[in-house]
């Protein structure tokens, strides 16, 4: 008899088992997307790349070698050692640019996600827990953001707030963050109705504790994707706003600022304009690799099927 | 249906003004002198920085501006280019018909190869030729389209000289602006090569714009076929003997093309932002080159004004596809 009743018994585990049972559940989905698990084998290069920056690049990324002017990379004809993807117009050696170049990238990819994502969740949370007219309003002055093309409203708010790294990282969050802000308010609007929300509710937690505590992480799964994606967008378009002369500021080996200092060579020399523009491509495809196989594993309606 | 449309228009009201705000905010939001600033560090004397001043209206308070710049707007004058003096509108609509040229071309480039390739890929599912494509479609997702751009013009306009590098027709011809669309009036004008030379400095940016509408109408065509076909009435066309070809174009199709005509849609401000880059490479004189050109020599009423009218036309085209896609599928009328 007492063997049945401890079969009955729930099967108690810690937050912490509970944790790892999911993350378990969750590396199950995704390590069955080869591509995801590629994007994120890159992404981790990548980080790894811009922590060890100082140490991997074999030249300073802004020293002039005056001697050295658009050498082509070493395979090529009047290539020279120690320059393995050839130098710019004013002799940087091109692969310790890209090298550094990493860490904006990354750098910049943090910070808007971050912004937009802090900003758009808790704009979101409180346009769907409120509802009426606060979310009325909210919901509007989003739409309204997002009838203008991102890129376009990001580039005139540089020209307003003047052309510069920090700038353009608060322009792209800025574009972004309706994205977050629908999300959320969708998500909160459907746990709402839950039971465990009323049951919360009615032993007396505060509007505060229902938000963020009870309701905003039963709301994340869209949300890491969604960051995930935007992510290689801001990645992107600050390279964008960079190509155009409102990113990061010459001499900063952004890549996108590096393409907008090589236009002028495209004829005379393929690399100083091929090289930055395939590291682009390739953070942002790694990164949306990796955003694809996160939302499938994430996502329990397209999971089973 | 006509309810449905009021509503959608009473809808764009405040959305229509919020843009207005926003158009005459941001460049209001500077802080400091509005003046000084448009003069950058050229400078400016005493007496114009009191005539641009009046001139500008910017000795008025903040709201009694804001009221003119909206009366003004009703009226169809957006103020003067600070840079050439003419009409803003005037200059938007002179260089509006190249913009739409090249994305008409671009979104039709991007439909009858998006979504040919998004059917296929559905119905050989995890064939190689899905593999292939979808992993295209990714790479054209995450393609800074202005590097690939310039790779293009390296190729196609440096290594085989096959294509100009820029502008819209070559130099050698001239003929009147009937339509404004390059295409069409040189056709119209009758000149031998006009018509060729067009088409040439046409397709490598229309190529490039198409890229990243090309890739989403192919990943988006793919996933609507594909849930479709798992529906019951396509199982039951195919159990009760139809051939393959009429399941597939006859009741699979129609039904995922809903969400694929909302995306095609919804690619329009991807258009514009893609036409600021894309105009820019290939020295292509439409209204993406223009704003850029603007914010670069800090044009304000340019910029103000060439946001406020992008903005606009982005809210027509998706109350558009709205209304189309409340003519296709009358359950969203109903609603």
């Amino acid at each position: 008899m007492s063997d049945i009743s401890e079969m009955n018994a729930p099967v108690k585990l810690s937050d912490a088992a509970i944790r790892r049972r999911m993350i378990a559940e969750f590396w199950f989905y995704f390590r069955q997307n080869r591509g995801a698990v590629a994007g994120l084998v890159v992404f981790i290069l990548l980080v790894l790349i811009a922590i060890f920056a100082p140490l991997l690049a074999p030249h300073s990324p802004t020293a002039q070698y005056r001697d050295l002017l658009l050498v082509p990379p070493i395979w090529q004809e009047g290539g020279h050692e120690g320059y393995l993807l050839g130098t710019d117009a004013v002799g940087r050696d091109i692969l310790s640019r890209l090298i550094f170049g990493a860490q904006y990238s990354l750098f910049i990819g943090i910070v808007v996600v971050s912004v937009a994502l802090i900003g758009g969740t808790i704009i979101g949370l409180i346009a769907g827990f409120f509802g009426g007219w606060i979310d009325n309003f909210i919901m509007r002055v989003m739409d309204i953001i997002l009838a203008f093309p991102s890129l376009l409203l990001a580039l005139v708010l540089v020209a307003v707030l003047g052309p510069g790294l920090t700038n353009a990282m608060i322009a792209i969050a800025i574009v972004y963050q309706p994205h977050f802000a629908r999300l959320t308010r969708a998500a909160v609007m459907a746990e709402q109705k839950r039971e465990y929300v009323t049951a919360a509710r009615v032993s007396g937690a505060g509007n505060l504790r229902l938000m963020f505590r009870t309701i905003l992480p039963n709301c994340l799964a869209p949300l890491i994707v969604q960051a995930t994606l935007s992510f290689s967008s801001a990645v992107l378009d600050s390279a964008a706003l960079g190509f155009l002369g409102m990113g990061a500021r010459p001499p900063a080996p952004e890549w996108g600022t590096m393409l907008a200092e090589a236009r002028e060579f495209i004829s005379s020399a393929w690399w100083v304009v091929t090289f930055p523009g395939l590291a682009i491509l390739i953070s942002v495809l790694a990164i949306n690799l990796m955003g694809d196989g996160l939302r499938d594993a994430l996502d329990p309606k397209l999971k089973r099927s | 249906m006509v309810r449905f449309i009021l509503t959608k228009l009473l809808y764009l009201i405040p959305t229509f003004l919020g843009i207005t705000i926003i158009a005459f905010g941001l460049v209001r939001i500077l802080p400091g002198d509005p003046v000084l600033l448009m003069a950058g560090e050229r400078g400016v004397s005493p007496e114009r920085h009191a005539q641009l001043t009046a001139m500008l209206g910017y000795d008025k308070p903040l709201i009694m501006q804001y009221l003119n710049f909206l009366g003004r707007l009703f009226q169809g004058d957006l103020g003067n280019s600070l840079s050439t003096n003419k009409p803003v509108l005037n200059e938007f609509l002179t260089l509006f018909p190249a913009t739409v040229e090249l994305g008409l071309c671009a979104i039709f480039l991007a439909v009858i190869i998006g979504v040919p390739v998004g059917v296929l890929a559905a119905i050989k599912r995890g064939s190689w030729f899905d593999q292939i494509s979808m992993t295209s479609a990714l790479v054209g997702f995450s393609m800074p389209i202005f590097w690939w751009g310039l790779l293009l013009i390296i190729f196609f306009s440096g290594y085989l000289g096959w294509t100009p590098v820029s502008g819209r027709i070559s130099y050698l011809y001239y003929f009147p602006n009937v339509t404004g669309f390059m295409l069409i009036d040189s056709l119209l004008s009758g000149q031998e090569g006009a018509f060729k030379s067009a088409v040439l400095h046409l397709i490598l940016p229309a190529i490039v714009l198409s890229t990243i509408p090309l890739a989403v109408i192919a990943r988006q065509t793919r996933s609507a076929m594909l849930e479709v076909m798992g529906e019951d009435y396509v199982r039951t066309a195919r159990a009760k003997g139809m051939p393959g070809r009429r399941v597939i174009g006859v009741h699979a199709l129609r039904n995922a093309m809903i969400p694929v005509i909302t995306t095609i849609g919804l690619q329009i401000g991807v258009l514009m932002a893609g036409a600021i880059l894309t105009e820019t490479i290939f020295s292509w004189p439409g209204i993406g080159k223009w704003m850029v050109d603007a914010i670069s020599s800090r044009d304000y009423p340019v910029v103000q004004s060439g946001l406020l009218l992008i903005a606009i036309l982005v809210m027509v085209v998706n109350l558009l596809v709205d209304l189309t896609y409340g003519l296709i599928n009358p359950r969203i009328r109903v609603k």
